[in-house]
């Protein structure tokens, strides 16, 4: 006969505002089994486990419920508790009063009843629970970084400072990410490149860190610790131990008009190129859309000018497999280009840029050296016009959330503008000015006292061409909506920060959640904002959400410290809450027919073919075994198995049988 | 080919050209056009304003009538009578204790389930399929298609075009060998219903439309909705004294340039009506340059 004790928690008011809890702690010492049963004000307090503790020594207890708030909240503290007192963890339950019922009921004698439901469910269900001993995996200690911009950089050498290994995947051919296109940063204004570059440098020459790049994630197996990992090399075409990145190819490539994707189709790159003199890795890679040779099969002239002979044309992908304990995903962001908004010119006035073609344009190595020249003539532009949240906090087109870095870059932008151009004309459209940031606020004071840029706040309704000027129509919303119409010579718009390209095939390849712009989900937006619901999965930088450098960075080292973390010990414990086929002694060994239908329905390919053999090594049966490192816990084999022989431990179908029974015999009475 | 047509109370009144040309390009088209039986008032911008059942009431009253008869797709050619009859469907099928009401205030039946048509989608839908053996003569001008506001939005309602930058009927023009411009007023308030109360403020406003229209070169002005033609046609005088100059470009309906290029005459298309005379030479589009081998890309090269 079991021996359970029950701990009702009053949550302060939480619970006992609207459930009677004395009369649910004395109701439940009167059902069959429970030998000991009190209420607390505080259960999770100090005394309040203390209380659980000694109840279990003194009534020697052989299963504990406690009724108070959801177990995603405190069931790791109970069980902790449990083991403190020597009773198997795995013998407490929580029964959810508040979430499930004192929360969502007004105080009232049904709401106490159905605490008490809850209560004498989960008493039924610790009757039939069994002792479970947590499950030990080892762990490889080298971890994967998934992007190679400023957060993916910071990731792999605070991890790799920790004395790991690390290999960084990057998907274009250089690291650097659009840190790189920047040209001056808020709110210091100090070059962007100056001070990523040496960080660059620094992972390539790290001895701990394997760098990927043109490189891409083909496929993630396994689990925390243990992920296997494919990754495609891209064929770069080239030979990079025998390659010294002196260039001679790039500068001959006859094919000279590529709009380059560094410069934002601003400028334009050969066939064979790198994308931008500082990159890391300094190697060129063959563009195939774009090269002579793979179009016609003729021309090679960067095989003919190698001088150590390095072009390999013939060369292709290679994957890659790896053995990963921990991941950080760093993909990244992108915006909305001008071509989204019908209303700004759908992209056909060649004068409308978005941010980081502006970048480019103010950025020293960028297409025009740093001088600011609209695109369509070359001019330097005498009147500029930057809207901001153009497509963001926009529900009916856009999106509807505050792409956060607008109002900074913006600011910048235009201060960038007045101190190349004395003699310019900054106008800032916008609809609030967000500068919630250590000197933030006083950068966009800056721009407004210090560099005259004139703030308006309003939102722009059109740009049309006239004669050679841009036609931007506002309102000024702070003088009554009054009608505003400027004649820009260029028009920068701080376009809507979005989800990358591909981030929603990554996630999936990741089995990580994302949100519904297809930015990935964190797993507590507070308290767990760089884990992902997927163990030894971690988020940094601006794959998440839009973010600035300084969170970038800051996020990243915090992904850091969990894989280290993650890292610091050889084994890692997991919850012993698994799927198991049963095995009976011989001849039959199981009740599982192996029919394998459980097997391509398991998320994490964690069923495996067991084969029994006779003596003379003859297979006289197939059965399903799981993989107890890859399984979840998450019962889907369970309630596929036609012949019932899989079981979820801690929630098997005894357990659930009798606690739902129990709701059952009560209201059938 | 039969449909439904609601003319409501401007194709009957001072849209009259309008209503002949409609009339006109459907039977150059072989589309048979029914009036709703018994229609009555949409409710315009009056009723609205004071009372939104009655609002909601009276457009549900004339989609019933339609639907009583067995009409599955109604053509409105104003504008604000569009407006209100889609913005009464989006209301009442997006709420049924609303459609309920407002059934037995009308007391009929109400489905909601009738395809309103503006004159661009009905040309979309069946005239441009017909159009390219029945062109006796291309309509060979520049002009400037003005959509105003009624037609293009709210586009959560309509879920019609680009309601920034509409293009619904520039591509018939093209279809018609015409050439559309790009230009900046296109979706601009022509100041609506002021012409009665503040006609100087029409002046203004549409004389920003007319004039921008001019200086890009436009021949005529485009237009699918009687209060934009009356507004840029008939208040010209108001607009001329905005501009300080006389403007003389004329104001066609989208179905006038359809039934010149049909070659159907000029007074069975209402031309005559017009209070600015329709008068345009012939515009043949310049061949462009062939492009010089090594242009400078001017970004690159500074």
């Amino acid at each position: 006969m079991s021996r359970i004790g029950v701990f009702v928690c009053h949550c302060g008011e939480n619970i006992s505002a609207t459930v009677d809890v004395a009369k649910v702690a004395d109701d439940s010492s009167r059902l069959p089994g429970v030998v000991h049963s009190v209420d607390y004000k505080y259960m999770c307090s100090d005394p309040g486990q203390t209380l659980v503790k000694e109840a279990i020594k003194e009534h020697n207890l052989t299963g504990v419920v406690v009724a108070a708030c959801s177990p995603r909240m405190h069931e790791p503290t109970f069980r902790k508790a449990c083991a403190t007192a020597g009773l198997n963890p795995y013998l407490s339950e929580m029964a959810n009063v508040r979430e499930h019922c004192s929360w969502v009921h007004d105080k009232g004698e049904q709401t106490t009843q159905k605490a008490f439901d809850v209560v004498r469910a989960m008493i039924s269900k610790v009757s039939n629970n069994g002792a479970l001993e947590p499950i030990k995996v080892p762990v490889t200690k080298r971890a994967l970084v998934v992007g190679g911009g400023v957060a993916g950089i910071q990731a792999a050498l605070d991890i790799a400072n920790c004395g790991h290994q690390v290999i960084l995947v990057e998907r274009s051919p250089s690291i650097g990410g659009h840190m790189a296109q920047l040209s001056e940063t808020f709110p210091t204004l100090d070059c962007s490149q100056c001070i990523l570059t040496p960080r660059m440098v620094e992972v390539a020459q790290h001895p701990n860190i394997t760098l990927y790049t043109y490189s891409e994630i083909e496929s993630v197996d396994g689990f925390i610790g243990n992920f296997k990992v494919k990754i495609r090399k891209r064929a770069r075409n080239l030979d990079e131990d025998l390659c010294t990145g002196c260039g001679l190819c790039t500068t001959k490539c006859p094919q000279k008009k590529i709009p380059s994707e560094f410069e934002q189709g601003l400028g334009f790159r050969p066939a064979i190129y790198t994308p931008f003199p500082q990159a890391v890795p300094n190697k060129p890679v063959i563009d195939h859309d774009n090269c002579t040779y793979y179009k016609s099969g003729k021309c090679k002239v960067c095989e003919i000018v190698c001088p150590t002979k390095a072009i390999r044309f013939e060369q292709e992908d290679t994957i890659l497999d790896v053995e990963i304990g921990a991941i950080v995903l760093a993909t990244g962001f992108d915006i909305k280009r001008s071509d989204f908004f019908p209303e700004y010119g759908k992209g056909k006035y060649k004068d409308v840029i978005d941010g980081l073609q502006f970048e480019r344009l103010a950025s020293a190595s960028g297409p025009t050296q740093g001088m600011i020249r609209r695109p369509s003539d070359g001019q330097i532009p005498k009147k500029i016009v930057f809207i901001a949240c153009a497509g963001s906090r926009d529900p009916a087109k856009g999106i509807e959330y505050c792409s956060k870095i607008c109002c900074m870059y913006t600011a910048k932008h235009a201060m960038l503008y007045k101190h190349k151009v004395h003699d310019g004309e900054a106008h800032v459209f916008y609809m609030d000015i967000r500068a919630g940031g250590k000197m933030y606020e006083e950068f966009v004071r800056r721009a407004i006292v210090e560099d005259h840029v004139n703030y308006t706040r309003g939102r722009v309704s059109t740009i049309y061409e006239l004669d050679g000027k841009l036609i931007v129509k506002g309102a000024d919303t702070l003088l009554g909506a009054q009608a505003v119409e400027i004649e820009a010579d260029m028009v920068v718009l701080a376009t809507a920060g979005i989800a990358n390209d591909g981030s929603e095939e990554l996630a999936q390849k990741m089995h990580v959640s994302y949100d519904e712009h297809k930015f990935f989900a964190e797993a507590h937006p507070k308290l767990k904002p760089v884990e992902t619901n997927t163990g030894g999965i971690f988020l940094a930088g601006a794959c998440q959400t839009t973010r600035d450098i300084p969170d970038s960075v800051s996020m990243a080292s915090g992904a850091a410290v969990k894989v280290a973390a993650l890292f610091s010990s050889d084994l890692l414990t997991r919850e012993p809450i698994v799927a198991r086929v049963n095995r009976i002694p011989g001849p039959s060994h199981s009740t599982c027919v192996g029919c394998f239908m459980c097997q391509p329905v398991c998320p994490y390919q964690a069923i495996e073919r067991e084969e029994i053999k006779d003596r003379a090594g003859n297979v006289i049966k197939s059965l399903a075994r799981i993989n107890e490192g890859l399984c979840q816990g998450c019962g889907t084999c369970v309630a596929l198995c036609r012949s019932k022989s899989i079981d979820l431990l801690g929630y098997t179908d005894n357990q659930m049988h009798s606690e739902v029974l129990s709701v059952l015999e009560e209201a059938f009475v | 080919m039969k449909l439904g047509i609601y003319p409501g109370c401007s194709l009957t009144g001072s849209a009259r050209d309008y209503n002949e040309s409609v009339f006109a390009i459907a039977e150059a088209c072989d589309i048979q056009l029914e009036q709703v039986p018994d229609w009555n008032c949409c409710g315009a911008t009056a009723a609205h304003n004071m009372n939104k059942e009655l609002s909601l009431a009276l457009p549900a009253r004339i989609l019933a009538q339609a639907e009583k008869v067995g009409m599955t797709d109604i053509v409105i050619p104003c504008a604000a009578c569009y407006s209100r009859l889609m913005v009464t469907q989006h209301e009442l099928n997006n709420d049924p204790v609303l459609k309920n009401r407002v059934s037995e205030i009308i007391e009929m039946d109400f489905k909601g389930t009738t395809a309103i048509l503006n004159v661009v989608q009905m040309i979309d839908k069946y005239v441009t399929p017909v159009l390219k053996d029945k062109i006796v003569k291309n309509f060979s001008h520049k002009v400037a298609c003005y959509y105003g506001c009624l037609m293009v939005r709210p586009y959560k309602v309509l879920q019609y075009d680009q309601h920034e930058d509409p293009q619904g009927m520039d591509n018939v023009i093209r279809l018609l060998g015409g050439t559309a411009i790009d230009w900046g007023y296109k979706v601009e308030c022509c100041g609506a219903g002021l012409t009665m109360s503040k006609t100087e403020i029409v002046g203004m406003l549409s004389g920003k439309i007319v004039k921008d229209a001019t200086r890009r070169g436009a021949q005529a002005i485009i237009v699918a909705c009687p209060m934009c033609h009356s507004n840029l046609d008939m208040r010209r005088p108001a607009i001329n004294e905005y501009t300080k100059e006389k403007m003389d470009i004329p104001v066609l309906y989208i179905t006038d340039a359809i039934g010149m290029a049909l070659g159907i005459d000029e007074k069975k298309l209402g031309l005559q009506r017009h209070f600015v005379p329709v008068k345009m030479a012939e515009y043949i589009p310049p061949v462009p340059e062939p492009k010089k081998p090594k242009a400078k890309e001017p970004i690159n090269n500074l």
